[in-house]
C-alpha cells in the first residue's frame, strides 16, 4: 500500500478541548500530523478543521472511522484532491542587501506575492497558493535568508455543488 | 435547585439506583444531596477509588445497566483512571462524576486540583467539564446515553465545586428512549449470505459484543442454519453454554486446542462482535491466509482495524443475525462436523490435569460443581484467569467477569463486590490468585461492610504465576522479581477483616472449605495452595500460528 499525502477536512462543535480530542487521537493512534488549520464557520456553534497527513488506505480508512466516533465531531471528509481547492498562506520575513531589492521584487511578482512591510533591510511578504508553491517560494528566499516564518497549514474547500456539511452527522 | 442536586436528581431521572464512590472536599455538595436522597439512590463506598470504578465496572458488566462511580478531586479522580480504562477496553457502559476544585482556582495548582478530563480523555467514549449550571442536567443525561449506546463505553463528567453549589431550575425530562442502532446495510447483508453459501467450513468466532448485545439465542440459532462450530474470545465466554455441542471453547493464546485448530482449518471465518485481540489472533497474517473474514460489528471502525474483512456487517449484532437467521437457508456440513469432532475428541484438546496435590484445574470444576448457572463468577488477572477461562463451564450470558484488554490485576475484587450488588447480592465467586489479591485485598472491608455472600478463591502459588511461565518458557528461568516470598497468612487476614478464612493444600480441604463457604451468608476467603510451577497450557506463543502450540508441559 502506498503512503501519500491526504487532506481531511472536518466539521466539529466549537468547544473547548475539541483540538485536543482530535490531535490526541492521532498520537495516541500514532498516526502523523503534517499541517492542521482550524477556525469558525459561519455558524459560530461550529469549527472547520483541515488535516493533511501522509498514510496508506489503511491509515487513512482508520483515521476517518475513528475521528468519526468522536462525540464534538459532526462530520469527517478525505477530500478528493482533483476537485478540491487547497490554499496556505505564508508570512515571511527576509533580510536583503542593498541592490538586492529589484530582484527580490521580480520574485515576489512572478510568484504574486505580497510585501505587507519593508524596512531598509527586511522584507515582510505574503503569500497564498498551493503547499507547493509556496514551499517554492521559501527555496527560492533560503539564499537571501529568512528570519523568520510562519505557514497556516493547508485549507482545503470543495470545488462547485460539494459541500462538506450537506453529510452532517445527526450529532447535532 | 443547586448543581449537586441536579446531579443526584438527574441520576435518578435515568434510572440509576445505585452508585459507588468515596466522598471527599471536592464532592462534599454531592454527598450531602446522596445523604438526603438516600430512599431513592444507594450508595456503597469503597476502600479505594479504584475499587469503585471497578465495582461500578462489575455491576455494568453483570446487569448491562450504566455503572456509576463518584470520586473527589485531585487522587480520587486519578485513582479512577485504571477502572476507566478497564471499562474502555473492555466497552463497559460507566459514567465516572468527579468533583473539581472551583473555577477561579482551575489552573492555579489548587489543592487536590488535576486536569482529569486531560488525563481521561484517551480512555474514555466522551468527557466533560461542566462550566454552566444551567447546562448540567443535559450533559448527565448525555453522559448516561453515550456511555450505554452503540459500543457501550465509559464517560467522565467533571464537574467543578461552584457549579455544584450554583442553582438554576431544573426540568425533569424522563428516562432517554433507547436511540435506535444504525441501519443494516441489506447489500452487507446479501454479500454476507453469499460468502457464508461459498464456504465449505465456516467457523463462529464469538466476542464481547455477543454478550452485551444479549444475542446469543440468535448465536446459536445462526450456528445451526450454518452448520458451524463456535470459538469465544476470553470476553465472549458467556455467549455460549459451556457444555453447548457447537461451543469449542476459547480460541487464541490459552484457548482449546480444537478451538484454535478449527479456526486455522476454516475456509471462513464469521467474527461477531470480536476485534480480534492480539492475544485472540496470534499471527495477523497467518490468521486470515487461506480463509476469508465476514466481520460483524456494531463499531465501524473495528472492521479492518485489526484483520482485513472480506464482507463486513455493520449493526447491533443480535439485530444483524436475526437478518441472518431470517434469509439464511439450513445448511448441513457432515464433513466439516466429523473434521471438527475428530479434533473435538482427539487426545490434543484434553488439558490433563497435573499430579499435584490440588490442581488448579480441579480447583474451578470443584467451585462450579457448588454453582448455579445464573451465579457470577469473576476473575482478577493471571494465570487462575486463564484457567477460570478454560475450566469454568459458563451458564448464562453474563456471569462470567474478568478484564480482557486492559488485563487490570486487582480489577476482581471490586468489579465482584459489584457485580453481587447488582444482583440483589447473589452469590458470586471471585478466583484471584496471589499476586493480583495483594494489589486490591483491601475491599474485603467492603464485601464484609456489606455482609456480601462473596466467595474469594486465593489460588496461591506464591508466585507471579504467569510472569513466571513466560520465565520459565521465554526467559531460560530467570526469575526476576516474581518469587515472592510473603509471609501472608491469608485465613488470619481473613479474619482480621471479619471475613471467613479457610485454607486447604488437598483436594478433600478445598472441598470441606468450599462446603462450608457455600453454607455462609457473608464473604469467605479460601486459600487454595497450589504448586509454584504449574502452568497454563495450551499456549501459543505471542504472534504465534497453531502450529507453534505448547500442548504439555
Amino acid at each position: 500500500m502506498e503512503s501519500s499525502r491526504f487532506i481531511l477536512s472536518m466539521l466539529v462543535k466549537n468547544e473547548s478541548g475539541v483540538l485536543t480530542r482530535i490531535s490526541g487521537l492521532f498520537a495516541r493512534r500514532a498516526f502523523n500530523i503534517d499541517s492542521l488549520s482550524v477556525g469558525e464557520t459561519e455558524n459560530h456553534l461550529i469549527s472547520r478543521i483541515t488535516i493533511s497527513a501522509r498514510g496508506d488506505d489503511y491509515i487513512r480508512e482508520q483515521i476517518v472511522k475513528q475521528l468519526m466516533k468522536l462525540v464534538d465531531v459532526i462530520t469527517v471528509e478525505l477530500m478528493d484532491l482533483e476537485n478540491t481547492v487547497l490554499r496556505e498562506l505564508l508570512l515571511v520575513k527576509v533580510r536583503f542587501e542593498k541592490g538586492e531589492l529589484t530582484e527580490l521584487m521580480q520574485a515576489i511578482s512572478v510568484f504574486r506575492a505580497k510585501v505587507i512591510d519593508l524596512t531598509s533591510n527586511t522584507a515582510t511578504l505574503e503569500l497564498t497558493g498551493q503547499a507547493s508553491k509556496v514551499t517554492a517560494f521559501i527555496d527560492f528566499l533560503k539564499p537571501y535568508g529568512i528570519t523568520e516564518l510562519c505557514r497556516t497549514g493547508i485549507t482545503a474547500i470543495g470545488r462547485g455543488e460539494h459541500i462538506l456539511n450537506n453529510n452532517l452527522k445527526e450529532k447535532m | 435547585m443547586t448543581g449537586a442536586q441536579i446531579i443526584i436528581e438527574t441520576l435518578i431521572e435515568q434510572g440509576i439506583d445505585t452508585v459507588f464512590g468515596y466522598p471527599g472536599g471536592a464532592v462534599l455538595n454531592i454527598y450531602d444531596e446522596l445523604y438526603k436522597a438516600s430512599g431513592r439512590i444507594r450508595h456503597f463506598i469503597t476502600c479505594h477509588e479504584q475499587g469503585a470504578a471497578h465495582a461500578a465496572d462489575g455491576f455494568a458488566r453483570s446487569t448491562g445497566k450504566t455503572g456509576v462511580v463518584i470520586a473527589t478531586s485531585g487522587p480520587g479522580a486519578t485513582n479512577l483512571v485504571t477502572g476507566i480504562a478497564t471499562a474502555y477496553l473492555d466497552s463497559s457502559p460507566l459514567v465516572a462524576i468527579t468533583g473539581n476544585v472551583g473555577q477561579s482556582l482551575i489552573g492555579k495548582d489548587s489543592f487536590q486540583e488535576v486536569d482529569i478530563t486531560g488525563i481521561t480523555m484517551p480512555i474514555t467514549k466522551h468527557n466533560y467539564i461542566v462550566k454552566d449550571v444551567e447546562k448540567l442536567a443535559d450533559i448527565i443525561r448525555e453522559a448516561i446515553t453515550i456511555a450505554s449506546v452503540g459500543r457501550p463505553g465509559p464517560v467522565l463528567i467533571d464537574v467543578p465545586k461552584d457549579i455544584q453549589t450554583a442553582k438554576c431550575e431544573f426540568v425533569p425530562k424522563g428516562k432517554a428512549p433507547p436511540s435506535g442502532a444504525a441501519e443494516i446495510s441489506d447489500e452487507a447483508v446479501k454479500s454476507a449470505i453469499e460468502l457464508i453459501g461459498q464456504s465449505k467450513k465456516p467457523y463462529i468466532y464469538a466476542g464481547g459484543g455477543v454478550v452485551i448485545a444479549d444475542a446469543s439465542k440468535e448465536l446459536l440459532e445462526f450456528a445451526d442454519k450454518i452448520d458451524a462450530p463456535i470459538g469465544l474470545s476470553m470476553m465472549g465466554l458467556s455467549a455460549v453454554p459451556g457444555d453447548h455441542p457447537r461451543n469449542l471453547g476459547m480460541s487464541g493464546m490459552h484457548g482449546r486446542y480444537a478451538a484454535s485448530k478449527m479456526l486455522f482449518e476454516s475456509d471462513l471465518i464469521v467474527a461477531v462482535g470480536t476485534r480480534f485481540s492480539d492475544r485472540a489472533t496470534g499471527c495477523k497474517i497467518s490468521f486470515s491466509r487461506g480463509r476469508k473474514i465476514l466481520h460483524i460489528d456494531i463499531d465501524p471502525a473495528e472492521i479492518g482495524k485489526n484483520i482485513p474483512a472480506y464482507v463486513s456487517v455493520i449493526g447491533d449484532v443480535k439485530a444483524v443475525l436475526k437478518k441472518l437467521n431470517l434469509q439464511l437457508e439450513k445448511t448441513s456440513r457432515p464433513d466439516w462436523k466429523s473434521e471438527i469432532d475428530a479434533v473435538k475428541y482427539s487426545p490434543e484438546n484434553e488439558i490433563p490435569s497435573s499430579g499435584n496435590a490440588l490442581p488448579p484445574q480441579y480447583v474451578i470444576e470443584s467451585v462450579r460443581s457448588f454453582m448455579k448457572d445464573d451465579e457470577i463468577a469473576v476473575t482478577d488477572v493471571g494465570q487462575h484467569q486463564m484457567w477460570a477461562s478454560q475450566f469454568y463451564r459458563l451458564g448464562n450470558p453474563r456471569t462470567f467477569i474478568t478484564s480482557g484488554g486492559l488485563g487490570t490485576m486487582g480489577f476482581g475484587m471490586g468489579a465482584a463486590i459489584g457485580a453481587c450488588i447488582a444482583n440483589g447480592k447473589k452469590r458470586t465467586v471471585l478466583f484471584t490468585g496471589d499476586g493480583s489479591f495483594h494489589m486490591n485485598l483491601n475491599e474485603l472491608a467492603t464485601a464484609v461492610t456489606n455482609n456480601l455472600p462473596l466467595i474469594i478463591v486465593v489460588m496461591n502459588n506464591s508466585v507471579l504465576g504467569m510472569v513466571r511461565q513466560w520465565q520459565t518458557i521465554f526467559f531460560d528461568r530467570r526469575y526476576s522479581n516474581t518469587t515472592l516470598q510473603r509471609k501472608t497468612d491469608f485465613v488470619r487476614l481473613a479474619e482480621a477483616f471479619g471475613a471467613g478464612g479457610y485454607r486447604a493444600e488437598s483436594k478433600e480441604a478445598f472441598d470441606a472449605a468450599l462446603r462450608k463457604a457455600f453454607d455462609t451468608d457473608g464473604p469467605v476467603l479460601i486459600e487454595a495452595v497450589i504448586d509454584s510451577d504449574e502452568k497454563v497450557l495450551p499456549m501459543i506463543p505471542p504472534g504465534g500460528t497453531i502450529d507453534d502450540i505448547i500442548l504439555r508441559g
